[in-house]
């Protein structure tokens, strides 16, 4: 009985700050919009009944399991408090050498495309392990190190696609060379609804292979005692070098995926136009998700929901960035509320223990420890 | 006894000074009296009440009952600063310097406005430094000074602020014999020129070699105040020990011929230089044997453990397990050779406080049944580990309303019969005890020495560290101390005399230091 | 804190050092004297011998310091927060947040006006930031990159509603009015004129002092002033000292009376105003004047690496970012084969450190450094020019570089990251 009454108070600890979070983040957008002369219950009705218009929806679920990938590879480093703001480059980087790649063979199909998400894997567990190397061999910040790889990393995609080295032009653009039929990944079509990448199954096996991990496996038991205790963890036998190393590398991995279902479903080609700015995305998202499996799920769908609504805001004449202020003032809210429902939480959850087993047995003496 | 002409003969006096927390009472009537200019001691084990009662001098803490005179007015301390003002300093047993500023930024944060930043403040502070013997560069990092010189500058930061009253916390629990003879020299000449010294101490050698007067406090109360010339050490010890000798319930002996656990030659040498925290360690513990060792805190005990543990790498000598030498071998694989670790600091090393009491299980046990499942692909059953979660929380009378509940949700004690039941599970060939009853209430207490006792019969072998004499002596076969890195003794728990154990573990002469250096 | 556990005696070090001690006698100034002198020889060296004059040139030079000047603003910011114990990512979005405000008041009120524009809203950012990392012990990472997002998002929202009937373009501000440059003469024609003589070692000499002295505006002496008055401020005043006792040891400072919430807000909003006045620093940058998206391009966090190069204190990172400003005015002016010379005078570089460390007789560095300026010649020699796609972003790659060579000597204040909550200190 006492079990059900603490997991309530679990789940109101992990449901009731992203709450309030968003709850803070729109009264704050309401205002901002009073004050430039729009009505935000307007802009409220037309972001969620743009859901049931076009292709939104499917284009939310797209997007959604993109940001999914790229949150759960975040989600993995801050298991242990590693902070991987790399994930832009190592995302990027994963995505036009595997277009590259894709579009210079010639495999029977199925297996070309296996290949291509393999060569993504990899590039982004490599371009992770350098700052990972750096911090457990060298000491230096994987924040530091990871943004500065970031740009690097721009600049190497640059080199790679210009029409001299593996690109070509097409038109104004400069692209790899498009990846063949035998390479591409079909979708799920709802017709004049839009169609779904078949990547985002994969989206759904990573989703379940974190919870698995994290759950199940005695790397992820260790992954998150190192973050939880990093002495405790010692002392119970975990390698802490490996740890870091191992965790920043699997974190880069997952994140080479995340640039695939776009290339391998629609795209077909890595462009100058390709999308950037997942990297960040992903970091919220696992904030917002608490790094939890279903969380950051729900985080991710959240995100685009908010992307997609800039679109419909704008044909309403609403300046679709107030959807970017919803955004960053969610991440920061939601980690202010964390903290904030976590100091109540531990207090009251040992008031209530320790008044549940006084009610049993009465009072007890003990020497201060 | 020099002294200039006060108000008072005393410096400070307590006079039935009472002091309650929460289930216990820390001090009881204490009375204690400190004639200006002298060196006061005062003694008495862990535990016993003293830092409480300094606490309360220096207005950290506010006393239920009994008063305060300085200098013969009635004092009311309601933080630090009031005693400053007073003429109170503090030295604390750990230094709060920051390494990265200069000695002169120390001594002068929080004091700019005395004298100012500039050079009226660096005269002064070259007056003081002269006076308690710093002949550092006051523009050096303090990180590149030594123990005894930090204590200097702990001094120093003191009388800046106008002491001229000084508690000293355990001064020499830090220094080797010479730097203890320097800062003793240097409490003599300021002694003379009129500062006072409240002096807390276990070191009974050292004690009746600096203090004028000393006074014993035991389970929070004065037992008595004496010339140090007057009585022995081991009447000393006697007076902090109390002559009660806790009875050994040993029954027959369980020890067997087998070695299970072999110490050669460990050295862990210090960082920086200086004495070696661990200088050759030699021990043997065999399967059904306790191994007691005794000794106050900072002698080595904790890294002894952690090298043992292989939580640290040892500079030299071998550590063998059931035979094996796992002097390289990491800290799971030596859990997995069979050591169980009861951690003196269970909330920092043994547990992970927002996860679940099963998951807790899983510490230190990740890569073995019934936690880990069979086969070789690292998957953890959480089943099984909340199965053999809920039979040590019977079998240990763990107090919890269930096994989901957050480690750091249970009492201190709780916590701890946790750990002791996770440590003996899996049946392990050696257990590595660290004080294992810190923070536990009596019930609790002789719950965990019953299991211990019943493990032992079973033939486990253990390594018990503790600073507890009742434990010591009611639990183990063999006692040996640990004195600054070394083993200084062993001793017969059926025939030592607390007080025999008590001067071996300060550094005082007595029978103890005739006996053999541990084989 | 020092615990009698965790630290028994440290002091003395090993007095073999040779060198390594007749280099430590010498005071700081002096220290760092003899580096820029090597360091300008090995560039004038480097210039003759690779014919890219470029690479002392005036020009150059001057670009370097409108290039420099972002970022040293942003490491000053960084210096001072993480001296109270504040780490602050979110410098980036101080300074986005700095270009805006400086734009929208340079474009009413004149170049002043925008100076102060992006004081303020970059100090609002900061304000921000230490709401949630003092009052709210959020971890400093988490909101420092929420308070990029943030200022990416509010910026552009304002633009959109602000700029764009101003500009007709919502990514970007109307112009605005820039400083008037002026020079210092008569140093600058005199360095101008041996310059142009082309005598060796002389004229490198006198092209790069000589950029330093044209094309001067306010701001940039406003920044160059900052890093002594930093200096002052933190190493030898009151104020100073208590503040950095909060990035030292908090619980220690807190049990001597210091108010060290108080002086950790005062600290990440000077740091979130330096930011902005950074921010402000590129938008009067004569090349783009006033706002445009995009336009930090990253310097807030290079601004923090400068910082980590110079192993915080002004000194250091007014070195570091003239390191990034130098290579980035570099690139920008010569293009590739400049920065492809640059590797030349990356070997000298090695040649010279594995030296040092020879007379130091430690051979396993001298080894190393040797190794790499192999390394370094070899890639030199394979390659005529670095691709403008790598030159571009040479600042990072260097800046990368020197943490991963210098991580081992720095020395941040010792507790720096820490959530540190009220009453820890007894």
């Amino acid at each position: 009985m006492t079990e059900r009454a603490g997991a309530l108070v679990r789940v109101r600890t992990v449901l009731l700050p992203p709450a309030l979070a968003v709850l803070f983040a729109v009264t704050l957008c309401a205002g901002a919009l009073l004050v430039s002369g729009d009505s935000p219950l307007a802009a409220l009705s037309v972001m969620i009944t743009q859901v049931g218009e076009g292709t939104t929806a499917v284009d939310i679920v797209n997007s959604g399991a993109i940001y999914y990938i790229v949150g759960l590879a975040a989600a993995i480093g801050f298991q242990m408090k590693l902070f991987n703001i790399g994930l832009e480059g190592q995302f990027r980087l994963a995505a036009a050498v595997a277009a590259i790649v894709g579009g210079s063979l010639a495999l029977p199909a199925g297996l070309h495309a296996l290949v291509v998400i393999l060569v993504g894997i990899a590039v982004g567990a490599v371009w992770a392990g350098i700052p990972a190397l750096l911090k457990a061999y060298r000491g230096v910040s994987e924040v530091i190190s990871t943004i500065m790889l970031n740009f690097v990393a721009t600049g190497l995609i640059a080199y790679l696609i210009t029409p001299g080295t593996f690109g070509v032009l097409r038109g104004n653009n400069i692209s790899t060379q498009p990846i063949p039929e035998s390479g591409q990944v079909p979708g799920l079509s709802f017709g004049a609804s839009g169609e779904v990448f078949g990547l985002v199954l994969l989206a759904a096996l990573l989703g379940v292979g974190y919870w698995f991990l994290l759950g199940r496996t005695r790397f992820g038991f260790e992954l998150r005692a190192s973050g939880e205790s990093p002495t405790a963890a010692r002392a119970g036998g975990v390698d802490a070098r490996r740890m870091v190393i191992v965790a920043l590398v699997l974190s880069g991995a997952v994140a080479g995926l995340a640039g695939l279902p776009e290339l391998l479903g629609r795209d077909h080609a890595y462009t100058l136009t390709s999308p950037q700015g997942y990297g960040f995305v992903g970091l919220a998202v696992a904030l917002l998700g608490r790094n939890h499996p279903v969380g950051v799920a729900a985080g991710a769908l959240v995100w685009a929901f908010l992307d997609k609504s800039a679109l419909a805001l704008d044909n309403i004449g609403v300046p679709r960035e107030i959807v970017l202020i919803m955004q960053g003032s969610i991440v920061l809210s939601v980690v202010v509320a964390y903290e904030i429902v976590r100091r109540y939480g531990l207090a009251a959850e040992q008031r209530r223990v320790a008044a549940l087993l006084r009610a049993e047995n009465g009072a007890r003496s003990e020497v201060p420890s | 006894m020099a002294g200039a002409a006060a108000t008072s003969e005393y410096a400070v006096e307590l006079a039935g000074v009472t002091k309650r927390f929460p289930g216990v009472v820390a001090n009881s009537d204490v009375h204690l009296r400190v004639r200006r200019g002298e060196v006061h001691a005062l003694c008495g084990e862990n535990g016993a009440g003293k830092s409480t009662l300094m606490k309360i001098v220096y207005g950290m803490q506010q006393p239920d009952e009994g008063t305060i005179t300085v200098d013969g007015a009635p004092a009311r301390f309601r933080s630090p600063a009031d005693a400053i003002r007073a003429g109170i300093g503090m030295v604390h047993q750990h230094f709060m310097l920051a390494d990265n500023l200069t000695v002169a930024e120390n001594v002068l944060l929080g004091a700019e406005a005395r004298l100012g930043m500039g050079s009226r403040a660096r005269r002064r502070i070259a007056e003081l430094a002269e006076v308690v013997g710093l002949v550092t560069d006051p523009d050096g990092l303090v990180e590149r000074l030594g123990v005894a010189d930090r204590q200097r500058v702990e001094i120093l930061k003191v009388l800046y602020r106008g002491a001229r009253t000084v508690i000293l916390d355990e001064p020499t629990a830090v220094l080797v014999p010479q730097e203890v003879d320097e800062l003793f020299a240097t409490l003599r000449t300021m002694r003379g020129e009129g500062y006072t010294f409240l002096f807390i101490s276990h070191k009974l050698d050292e004690v009746r070699a600096i203090a004028d007067m000393i006074t014993v406090i035991r389970r929070g109360t004065t037992v008595g105040t004496v010339a140090p010339d007057a009585v022995t050490s081991r009447q000393l010890a006697e007076m902090m020990v109390g002559s009660e000798l806790p009875t050994p319930q040993h029954g027959e002996t369980t020890v067997t011929d087998r070695e299970v656990l072999r110490v050669e030659g460990l050295r862990l040498a210090a960082e920086g230089g200086g004495r070696a925290v661990l200088d050759g360690i030699d021990l043997v513990v065999r399967a059904g044997e306790v191994f007691g060792i005794a000794g106050v805190e900072g002698n080595g005990q904790t890294e002894l453990v952690e090298t043992i543990m292989g939580m640290r790498r040892a500079t030299a000598g071998r550590v063998l397990v059931g035979g094996r030498d796992l002097s390289r071998a990491s800290t799971l694989r030596r859990r997995e050779a069979g050591i169980g670790y009861i951690p003196e600091d269970r909330t920092r090393y043994g547990l992970l406080g927002t996860q679940p009491l099963w998951a807790n299980r899983m510490l230190g046990h990740q890569s073995r049944p019934p936690v880990a499942r069979p086969g070789r692909f690292g998957l953890l059953d959480a089943v099984a580990a909340r199965r053999d979660t809920e039979r040590i929380v019977a079998e240990f009378d763990v107090r919890t309303p269930g096994v989901e509940v957050p480690a750091a949700a249970l009492s201190g004690g709780n916590q701890q019969k946790l750990v002791v039941g996770r440590e003996l599970s899996g049946d392990p060939v050696l257990l590595i005890a660290a004080h294992p009853t810190r923070g536990v209430d009596v019930g609790a207490q002789a719950g965990i020495w019953d299991e211990l006792r019943r493990a032992r019969a079973r033939g486990l072998a253990v390594l018990l560290i503790s600073a507890d004499l009742d434990e010591l002596i009611g639990l183990s076969d063999t006692i040996a101390v640990l004195l600054r890195g070394r083993l200084v003794g062993t001793a017969d728990p059926a025939t030592v005399t607390p007080e025999e154990l008590g001067a071996s573990m300060t550094g005082a002469d007595g029978p103890g230091s005739d006996r053999a250096a541990a084989s | 804190m020092t615990t009698v556990r965790e630290s028994q005696v440290l002091a003395r070090r090993p007095r073999r050092d040779g060198a390594g001690s007749r280099w430590r006698r010498l005071p700081g100034w002096a220290r760092s004297a003899l580096v820029v002198a090597v360091g300008v020889g090995i560039l004038a060296i480097t210039a003759t011998l690779t014919g890219q004059l470029q690479l002392t040139s005036s020009g150059t030079a001057q670009a370097a310091v409108q290039l420099l000047l972002p970022i040293l603003f942003a490491a000053l910011g960084g210096l001072w927060s993480e001296r109270s114990g504040i780490i602050n990512i979110g410098l980036e979005g101080m300074m986005i947040l700095g270009t805006w405000g400086a734009a929208w008041a340079g474009f009413y009120g004149g170049p002043w006006a925008a100076v102060v524009g992006g004081l303020v809203f970059g100090a609002l950012g900061g304000l921000l930031h230490a709401v949630a990392t003092v009052t709210f012990n959020v971890n400093h990472i988490v909101s420092g990159v929420a308070i990029t997002l943030l200022g990416m998002g509010v910026t552009q929202y304002l633009s959109t509603l602000i700029f764009q009937p101003l500009s007709q373009n919502p990514r970007q501000s109307p112009r605005i009015e820039a400083f008037e440059t002026f020079s210092i003469q008569p140093f600058a024609d005199l360095l101008a004129s041996v310059e142009a003589q082309q005598r060796v070692l002389l004229s490198d000499v006198a092209g790069l002092l000589g950029g330093l002295l044209t094309g001067l505006t306010p701001l940039v002496v406003l920044g160059i002033l900052l890093v002594p008055v930093s200096y002052l401020v933190l190493w030898h005043t009151r104020f100073g000292l208590r503040l950095r006792s909060c990035g030292e040891n908090p619980t220690a400072a807190e049990s001597l009376g210091v108010q060290v919430f108080g002086y950790k807000y005062l600290a990440v909003t000077v740091s979130g105003g330096l930011a902005g006045l950074g921010g402000a620093a590129l938008a009067l940058n004569p090349g783009q004047l006033g706002y445009l998206e995009g336009q930090t391009g990253g310097r807030g966090y290079i601004g923090l690496a400068a910082m980590i190069f110079g192993n915080w204190r002004p000194g250091g990172l007014l070195a570091g970012s003239a390191l990034f400003g130098y290579v980035d005015g570099l690139q920008l002016r010569a293009g590739g084969e400049a920065v492809h010379a640059l590797l030349y005078g990356g070997t000298l570089v090695a040649v010279a450190v594995a030296v040092w460390w020879v007379a130091r007789r430690r051979w396993l560095p001298a080894a190393v450094a040797a190794g790499s300026g192999l390394l370094v010649y070899l890639v030199y020699l394979s390659i005529d020019t670095v691709p403008r796609e790598f030159a571009v972003y040479a600042p990072q790659l260097v800046t990368l570089l020197v943490l991963v060579v210098a991580s081992q000597r720095l020395r941040p204040p010792a507790a720096i990251g820490v959530e540190y909550r009220r009453g820890d200190g007894g």
